[in-house]
């Protein structure tokens, strides 16, 4: 079954033609790859896919259903959850805080309860607390909990990222360039982890990628974007292998 | 007890409250030996007052990262509604306590309506500009107070921006407000106990709420907007919540302020921008977003003006270079490294006693 389904999607900034006639299909439990050259629009179709930016053409069907145009905070409800190319953490608080605060639509409780203290404060708070640590547990990032996030090395903010991403439940993980600045060993434990993480939640992942090592490691379908078109698309051998891919993207 | 005291926050929260207590206890005592000076006796409910709006400003400044300027008129808001309403209920209301907690109450609510509306169309605004325009507010709230005349007689309120005579009242009716002579005659309900006890509810308040659901969201979109909103948090709902209830408990601080005086008058120097920049001075010297650094920055800096009338002609030479002082001590890198030096070496001791009791 298509987990995401996006047809014709498009977007222009004044002049400039950012995405084009933007199409991908993506089944449940997949690991597909977007890559191409600097300035393709790939984080752009992330930023359309999470209602950062609306389209001006095009559907977004997440399981189904036509998210097109929906708030940023709408379609993380619906399913869509992403990190981010800079890391964006929640600096000044904790490494399990910052998973409390992505399980913020999950565990509720009211404002009143929370300033008396009620017992379905407690309760939640418990819960929340248990449920963070063992996503924390997963991404071996539970001796860190009381952390300062910004405190963390840099592969472990990465890391965290995704936690909080999971920790709103989606369906669709988006993730922008989970391997920048990372070193070799760090890239080999990273790919570990998204793959663990697909296996463990059965998520269907869509990730940016310039390190082709891991991509071809990795993902089993790719997409290559360049100048906001699709240049092509297929199993990640095939693509990586054809001709056009190389020249736009790894050099003649 | 001891799982009361598992968590660490609750520990923080139970030692605030503590001070709070203890401090209270040693001014009574002192008092009752007659070892307190009546300016300082004087100075109690005016303390109680700033701590008060330096706790809630707190909530906006620290919690939230928006910069406030307009918080002395959320407290000028809560001054006229609680003083109108026990003026009007002076002979209704027999009970003082009883009035006086519903003026507290009535004030926090009007100033956290008022938060409400202004936060609206300003959280949408960031950084300086939403600076400038609490300024503003701030200085807007104070003129309109000053040409308001508001009078009571038996057929109810009579509210007009001329003059007196304007209100047309009825011989015996009163005026409760005299435009920019302010109101006069409300009860004098303030007291340092009462004052204490909306510290510890004020406090009560802005810890449960950091320490929850909400709190974190609203901290989340402090340290980074795009991310909150990106976890499903509503930025709009959250900022307007803390907003609006660092309005409401700045509100409720001044309905018991204006219980102290006969006479208030919507100032500049009481009401104006310079109270509200010295408020964010305890802030910010306190510690942004340290409910306790608030506390005890309000109580020094209220006080000490006040300690140097002595020298009157060096006053204000000796208050700028405590300021600086504080900011250094609170603020430098190596100021900073040093108390944390000295955190671990004190907690380090007590761990090694502990032990060799054990």
């Amino acid at each position: 079954m298509a987990m995401l389904e996006v047809t014709n999607l498009s977007i222009s900034f004044g002049g400039l033609r950012a995405v084009d006639d933007f199409s991908i299909t993506i089944n449940e439990g997949e690991l597909y790859g977007l890559i191409g050259p600097n300035g393709a629009g790939k984080t752009t179709v992330f930023n359309l896919l999470t209602g950062v930016y609306k389209p001006d053409e095009g559907h977004i069907l997440l399981g189904g259903k036509d998210i097109t145009g929906q708030k940023t905070i709408e379609i993380n409800r619906e399913g869509i959850a992403r990190t981010f190319q800079n890391i964006r953490l929640f600096k000044e608080m904790t490494v399990q805080e910052n998973v409390m605060v992505g399980l913020h639509n999950q565990i509720r409780y009211s404002t009143l309860a929370s300033i008396f203290k009620l017992p379905s404060y407690r309760k939640a708070e418990k819960e929340m607390r248990e449920r963070s640590l063992e996503l924390l547990k997963v991404f071996d990032l539970d001796k860190e909990a009381d952390t300062l996030a910004s405190n963390l090395p840099y592969g472990k903010q990465r890391k965290l990222e995704i936690a909080r991403a999971l920790a709103t439940n989606p369906k669709l993980l988006l993730l922008d360039e989970p391997a920048a600045g990372m070193n070799p060993n760090e890239t080999i434990e990273l790919m570990k982890t998204i793959r663990f993480v697909r296996d463990k939640f059965k998520m269907t992942i869509l990730l940016i990628e310039h390190d082709m090592k891991l991509v071809s490691g990795i993902c089993e379908e790719l997409t290559v974007l360049n100048f906001g078109h699709v240049l092509c698309k297929g199993e990640t051998k095939e693509v990586l292998n054809n001709p056009e891919v190389i020249k736009a993207y790894l050099g003649e | 007890m001891k799982r009361l005291l598992q968590s660490k926050e609750t520990k923080k929260t139970l030692i605030t409250f503590g001070i709070v207590i203890i401090t209270y206890i040693i001014v009574e005592i002192l008092m009752l030996c007659g070892l307190l000076s009546n300016q300082l006796q004087g100075l109690l409910v005016p303390i109680c007052y700033y701590v008060m709006l330096a706790i809630s400003l707190n909530l906006t400044v620290g919690i939230l990262g928006e910069l406030s300027l307009g918080h002395a008129g959320f407290a000028c808001v809560g001054v006229f509604t609680g003083t109108v309403f026990s003026i009007c209920m002076q002979n209704v209301i027999a009970a003082s306590w009883i009035r006086f907690a519903l003026a507290i109450i009535l004030g926090a609510l009007f100033a956290g309506i008022v938060g409400i509306l202004i936060g609206l169309p300003v959280l949408r605004l960031k950084g300086d500009y939403l600076a400038i325009v609490t300024l503003a507010f701030c200085e807007i709230i104070k003129n309109v107070i000053n040409v308001i005349y508001l009078g009571k007689d038996s057929q109810g309120l009579h509210i007009s921006t001329t003059d007196t005579t304007a209100l047309g009242m009825e011989p015996e009716g009163v005026v409760i407000i005299k435009g920019a002579q302010g109101v006069t005659g409300m009860p004098q309900d303030a007291n340092f106990t009462i004052g204490i006890l909306l510290i510890l509810i004020t406090l009560f308040i802005v810890l449960n709420l950091v320490h929850s659901r909400d709190g974190r969201a609203i901290m989340a979109i402090r340290d980074n907007l795009i991310a909150a909103e990106s976890v499903g948090i509503n930025i709009t709902k959250y900022k307007l919540m803390a907003f609006s209830i660092s309005a409401a408990l700045a509100g409720a601080a001044g309905a018991y302020y204006g219980h102290n005086f006969n006479n208030i008058k919507a100032a500049t120097n009481n009401f104006g921008y310079n109270m509200s920049i010295m408020v964010l001075v305890f802030v910010v010297l306190g510690g942004i977003g340290n409910m306790r650094g608030s506390i005890i920055a309000a109580v020094l800096l209220t006080l000490l003006p006040e300690m140097l009338r002595g020298i009157s002609e060096y006053r204000l030479l000796i208050y700028s270079i405590v300021l600086i002082g504080m900011m250094l001590f609170n603020w430098s890198p190596k100021a900073q490294a040093w108390k944390e030096k000295m955190k671990v070496r004190i907690l380090g001791k007590l761990k090694k006693n502990q032990k060799e009791v054990q």
